[in-house]
């Protein structure tokens, strides 16, 4: 388990490196925007209103998979119109997905994106979709971690 | 230029630099950028002169109002009730037909409860258009009633023909937006107002993108009901209008009960207070309603005429320079427009734009903006806004142009 939790740390210092090396906002937006394109597509009727999570500006999908291990791991795939919304949540599926739930649950998502000069995105704006996608991870995450209790 | 006919008369002119001083909110670094504020149908920002005005308040009058007989209630209540005796000027109306309320949804909705839905059998129907806000549909279909919306054409105007054609014995009440806040459109209100005088109609109109950029002479327009915000022309948020027709005030049960509004209460029986007050129960938002005076003060020193010459120069400005940049769509080319440039861009999402243009300091709206059925009139999802104020000049179009045309190579 020690081993797990570096590895996932790894992942957010290697990110973190990543966003420091680009610079400024346009050459984030632009990782990000690639990021997004990179995405492993959602297929055609998994966009469906199951998955869909509530967004204002943008249409956000969500699907999650639990693989049963040991140890039970969760996995996403997910979906936006918007190129940078698509961006954020490849951002955010390479810090929590794979992962076991109690991992997702000690991952402070908003920090991590603090660090990455990303915070706008996760706290100003809670209508984007993507805040709502943070929180429905979360849920599945904590009723995970309540059924490997059991 | 116009060469052909007799010298047009000079319009008013005004100095920009000027004016701008008088917002500092305007000098405020974004992302350390210059703040180009294109947001201007959802909120405006503040003059000198109302933020004096609000902190001139607290500092020497803060007191309840209509209340006490100490000093500080009474230029409390002087401040507030001069504060109606203004807005009152500004409309040419009377001071007993201005209800203050939290702002123009909140106004619809007192009309709806207190007017429309006593009034009410089931069928009855109320008269709207394709491009109206949120709130000049949802408080009619609150109090049960039908909601029959005329059809907007391709230009962003509304089919009057059309229009005219759903006027039906079953309509009890004709809502319109004077200005389209998603695409601008002018509504001919003169000509539907007699429309509907004509069938014996109630008529209200929803003035909030209006107020600040054109003048509206209540004493002649002959609607029934019409209102607007204080945060639309430079006022604080929070703080608005109802004007009516002192007979339908008369008519009218007020919808919220509590201090002020009331002649006696007793526990078997509560009479009201006259019109205005009896539909201000409650502490009032004083210092919102000072404010609003001082805002309407800051616009007439400006003068209407010239704000709304400036505005309409730059709207032209903002259409051809916008019409350069591939792929770009504009939403709403009615031929009476005010200062609303809405559009969308191919391949590029409007949340993504915006967030794009946030980074230049470029301040627009991305969305629906409130008006869902008419988004998806026109198929789209959502469109960027930039939307226009006396302190924007040709600088703000260029800083908006410009971004644009790095949203697109981000994005394409």
């Amino acid at each position: 388990m020690q081993g797990d939790t570096a590895a996932h740390d790894d992942r957010i210092e290697a990110l973190a490196e990543t966003f420091e090396m680009l610079g400024d906002w346009e050459e984030r937006y632009r990782y990000l925007i690639e990021l997004g394109r990179k995405l492993p597509p959602l297929p055609d009727d998994e966009h469906n209103d199951a998955n869909k999570v509530n967004g204002c500006m943008s249409q956000v999908w969500l699907q999650s998979e639990a693989l049963p291990g040991p140890p039970q791991t969760l996995r996403f795939l997910g979906d936006s119109d918007a190129h940078i919304v698509k961006g954020l949540i490849a951002l955010l599926f390479e810090i929590v997905s794979g992962r076991t739930p109690q991992q997702i649950l000690d991952t402070d998502v908003s920090a991590v994106f603090t660090r990455l000069g990303l915070e706008n995105h996760i706290t100003m704006n809670r209508r984007n979709g993507f805040y709502s996608m943070v929180e429905r991870i979360r849920r599945l995450a904590a009723s995970a971690a309540q059924a490997d209790a059991r | 230029m116009n060469d052909l006919g007799p010298a047009p008369i000079a319009a008013p002119t005004l100095d920009l630099d000027t004016i701008r001083a008088q917002f500092p909110i305007l000098a405020e670094p974004i992302h350390g950028k210059r703040l180009a504020y294109l947001d201007n149908a959802a909120t405006t920002q503040k003059p000198l002169a109302v933020l004096h005005a609000l902190d001139d308040y607290y500092r020497h009058a803060n007191a309840n109002v209509h209340r006490a007989v100490h000093e500080l209630a009474a230029r409390a209540t002087s401040r507030y009730e001069g504060a109606r005796d203004r807005i009152a000027a500004f409309f040419s109306t009377q001071r007993e037909q201005i209800v203050f309320t939290r702002g123009t949804t909140e106004s619809i909705n007192i009309v709806a409860r207190c007017f429309l839905l006593p009034r009410l059998s089931p069928g009855d129907e109320v008269l709207i258009t394709g491009m109206e806000h949120h709130s000049n549909i949802v408080p009619w279909q609150l109090v049960g009633a039908k909601v029959v919306a005329a059809p907007v054409l391709d230009d962003g105007s509304l089919d009057l023909d059309a229009w005219r054609g759903l006027i039906s014995p079953r309509t009890k009440l004709i809502s319109v937006v004077q200005v389209s806040n998603s695409l601008g459109t002018i509504n001919p209100i003169a000509d539907m107002i007699a429309a509907a005088k004509a069938h014996g109609i109630p008529v209200l109109v929803d003035g909030a993108q209006a107020i600040a950029h054109s003048r509206v002479d209540l004493s002649t327009l002959g609607a029934d009901f019409y209102c607007g915000s204080a945060h639309k022309t430079f006022g604080p948020t929070g703080c608005g209008f109802l004007w009516a027709r002192s007979e339908h005030y008369e008519s009218m049960i007020p919808w919220l009960g509590g201090g002020d509004m009331i002649r006696t209460v007793s526990f078997e029986h509560s009479t009201w207070n006259e019109v205005p007050y009896k539909f201000e129960a409650g502490t009032p938002d004083i210092s919102g309603a000072i404010g609003f005076a001082a805002s309407l003060d800051w616009i007439e020193q400006v003068g209407l005429d010239a704000i709304a010459a400036h505005e309409h120069e730059l709207l032209e400005y903002g259409t051809a320079a916008l019409a350069q940049i591939d792929g770009l769509r504009m939403i709403g080319t009615a031929r009476h427009k005010a200062g609303i440039l809405s559009f969308v861009i191919d391949q590029a999402h409007p949340h993504d734009v915006g967030a794009i243009l946030d980074q230049d300091g470029v301040a627009v709206r991305t969305g629906h903006h409130c008006t869902m059925p008419l988004m998806h009139r026109f198929g789209v999802p959502a469109t960027i806004r930039a939307s226009l104020a006396v302190y924007n000049g040709r600088d703000d179009i260029d800083q908006l142009a410009t971004a644009l045309r790095k949203a697109c190579r981000l994005l394409r």
